[in-house]
């Protein structure tokens, strides 16, 4: 049997002891009739090994998007990545040909989404799904192959995996189906793992077993996560660092900790003051005005100004500052940080 | 599944007796209305009495009930029922020939007909379908989408006449003059109708107009589908995956487009025999279309019931065939 860990042929340029993956001011912008979306306006952040990193935000704030950029299967048109460097061990994937970046793809950074039934081809078994990475990425024989996907239906812990293995997607539940999701992206041993909204689709109990499921097996990889969601809880409780996005652009930076602690953006606090709170019961839960800028029409200045209890004259005529630094291991994007942070 | 088959099967009874019946009355009604069918056979003379009652008489012409206009003939379908159900005779034709031996001469040409006109409309719709489908807005998509509604618009007895007159005679006669073309092709294949010295050359031509039609349906319900599918989020997986693009549309996205358009082709095969009835009178193919449009004309009553019942069970059975089919191609599909 073919070893799965037999890494392909090096990919020129590569560097084994730089970051599995850094996103340098990344720009994606979709052309639509109604104008040009800037929905990535400037993204960066790193992933070391064996890290969880969280990207949290509303809907629409381009967090799919840049995973999407980042793995190269953004709908082009609409979309396009107009600027920025997405570096893999120091090679800017958005550099190299189709070809390659095809074989990093599932190999190096592998990604798994937020619903599972959709996103697994309903009139495939989950073992022709699944074993298909070995055919195609090892050039395994059928049974071979087959036999790779059962120990990987085990391996995510699916019961019966030797007669799952033969079930379609329909026959799983959703609990299992995102486990088959993850067994996919695993199937290689990826670097880099992207779960996009991972637990979204699913009742808060498999929610649980189904992050604890991926904690587990990112540690004994020692495989970097980027862990995209809108779920505050989920957060605080598997991510290492935390970047909050709004309207495209990241506008806060921080370990896990800082920023529940003490959040020195406006919008970061508005997001922890809407987690509903045992404690609180009985009053009424305080939400963030007004709704998230259509990307084609941002405000002028801060994009997040309209909403914004601290806005100065200042937000609303100067664009945003770029990120500043709030301590040495954490960012901000607000004039105000200061008095964000120190208003508790 | 066998459950399901058998009630599908127990449900063909009412449906070819219901149709039976329907055609039977129609038949006596003809009957009943434009008198005695027998006395075509003598032309412009007028028969003896004696002998034209006889012809009558033997070919089961003879009962009151086919003089009596609006008379249901409730007991010449008895007997009918019971000569084809009990005996498998569907009675005779007025040159005396079995009704069976007649399907058994036509059937073949209309097989070969209905074959060439799938297999085009199922290629070709296919092939065009996916090369508009996946790229929306492109020419190929534009020309696709004009030429199918084109198509759709103009109905087979027109597209059948105008494509003899233009292909058939005009440009095989340019053919016929030409000495290096094989005859396969300039009088065969480019013939104004069928040739019975070129028994599948001269079936290629009728064979694509009888399919024109649904392959203008095929191509847009495989471009629909089509671009449908490669937004799907399935898709996006297979992408993620790192497949080839060649194996992300030919194997994820078309398996799943082609669902819909493998239904259509298959409940199709009911519709292209009723096609095959003007298309084999407009080329003069010998087929059962042609016999059945015959046979209607000179109120051969048992030919018409004969032959349209076993056209009803054929549709049937394809239909029966196509849903059963669907279970295959989605999985997510049970009957119970």
């Amino acid at each position: 049997m073919t070893d799965v860990n037999v890494k392909l042929d090096a990919l020129p340029g590569l560097d084994p002891n730089a970051l599995p993956l850094e996103v340098k001011n990344l720009q994606v912008e979709f052309r639509t009739r109604n104008g040009i979306a800037h929905a990535v306006n400037g993204v960066s952040f790193d992933l070391r090994a064996g890290e969880t990193r969280a990207i949290l935000g509303e809907s629409g704030c381009g967090k799919s998007v840049t995973a999407q950029a980042i793995m190269g299967i953004l709908d082009t048109p609409p979309g396009f990545v107009t600027g920025g460097e997405i570096l893999y061990r120091g090679v800017d994937l958005l550099k190299l040909p189709e070809s390659e970046r095809r074989k990093v793809r599932a190999n190096r950074i592998a990604m798994i989404f937020q619903d599972a039934l959709s996103a697994l081809n309903p009139v495939f078994t989950v073992g022709f799904q699944l074993a298909e990475l070995f055919r195609k990425h090892r050039g395994m024989s059928r049974q071979d192959a087959k036999a790779r996907a059962i120990e990987l239906l085990d391996l995510v812990k699916i019961p019966a995996a030797r007669q799952r293995v033969n079930d379609y997607p329909h026959q799983f539940s959703g609990g299992m189906r995102q486990r088959v999701m993850i067994a996919m992206a695993l199937a290689l041993d990826p670097e880099v793992l992207i779960a996009d909204e991972p637990t979204t689709a699913l009742d808060v109990t498999v929610q649980a077993q189904i992050m604890a499921l991926l904690a587990e097996l990112q540690q004994e990889r020692n495989m970097g996560l980027v862990l995209i969601t809108h779920d505050m809880g989920v957060v605080a409780d598997v991510a290492d660092r935390i970047s909050v996005m709004y309207a495209g652009r990241v506008i806060e930076e921080a370990g896990v900790d800082d920023i529940y602690a003490s959040p020195a953006h406006p919008y970061t606090k508005g997001l922890l003051e809407s987690i509903p709170r045992l404690d609180l019961k009985g009053q009424e839960l305080s939400a963030i005005k007004g709704l998230p800028p259509a990307l084609t029409n941002l405000p002028s200045g801060c994009a997040f100004n309209p909403r914004c209890r601290y806005a100065q004259d200042v937000c609303r005529k100067d664009p945003a500052p770029s990120l500043l630094q709030v301590s040495p291991s954490r960012t901000a994007a607000c004039h105000f940080w200061k008095e964000v942070k120190g208003d508790e | 599944m066998g459950r399901y088959v058998i009630r599908r099967l127990l449900q063909f009874i009412p449906t070819v007796l219901g149709t039976m019946f329907l055609l039977h009355y129609m038949t006596s009604l003809a009957i009943q209305f434009s008198g005695n069918p027998v006395r075509a056979l003598f032309g412009d003379r007028t028969p003896p009495p004696a002998l034209l009652e006889a012809i009558t008489e033997r070919l089961g012409y003879g009962d009151p009930c086919l003089s009596q206009k609006g008379n249901w003939c409730i007991g010449l379908f008895g007997d009918r029922l019971q000569s084809v159900f009990f005996h498998f005779d569907f009675g005779i034709n007025l040159r005396q020939r079995e009704v069976t031996d007649l399907v058994a001469d036509a059937l073949p040409f209309t097989l070969k007909l209905l074959v060439i006109a799938i297999l085009f409309e199922a290629v070709v719709g296919i092939a065009a379908g996916v090369l508009a489908g996946l790229r929306g807005g492109s020419f190929t998509d534009y020309l696709v989408k004009i030429s199918t509604v084109f198509i759709i618009s103009v109905p087979i007895f027109v597209l059948g006449v105008v494509v003899r007159e233009f292909v058939g005679v005009k440009f095989g006669n340019v053919l016929r003059g030409q000495d290096w073309i094989p005859d396969v092709i300039s009088t065969g294949m480019f013939s104004p109708g069928f040739k019975p010295d070129y028994p599948f050359a001269s079936l290629i031509i009728p064979g694509m107009v009888l399919g024109a039609v649904s392959l203008a349906t095929t191509a847009r319900l495989t471009r629909t589908s089509i671009m449908e599918n490669i937004r799907a989020d399935y898709v996006r997986t297979a992408k993620a995956k790192g497949l080839t693009n060649k194996r992300v549309i030919g194997v994820h996205t078309l398996r799943n487009s082609l669902i819909p358009v493998i239904t259509f082709l298959g409940v199709d095969i009911g519709a292209a025999m009723a096609g095959a009835v003007v298309t084999e009178t407009i080329f003069n193919v010998p087929g059962i279309g042609r016999l059945v449009t015959m046979s209607a004309r000179t109120g051969e009553s048992s030919v018409v019931v004969g032959v349209v019942t076993m056209l009803v069970l054929v549709v049937l059975v394809a239909n029966l065939l196509v849903d059963l089919l669907y279970a295959v191609l989605d999985p997510r599909i049970r009957y119970e």
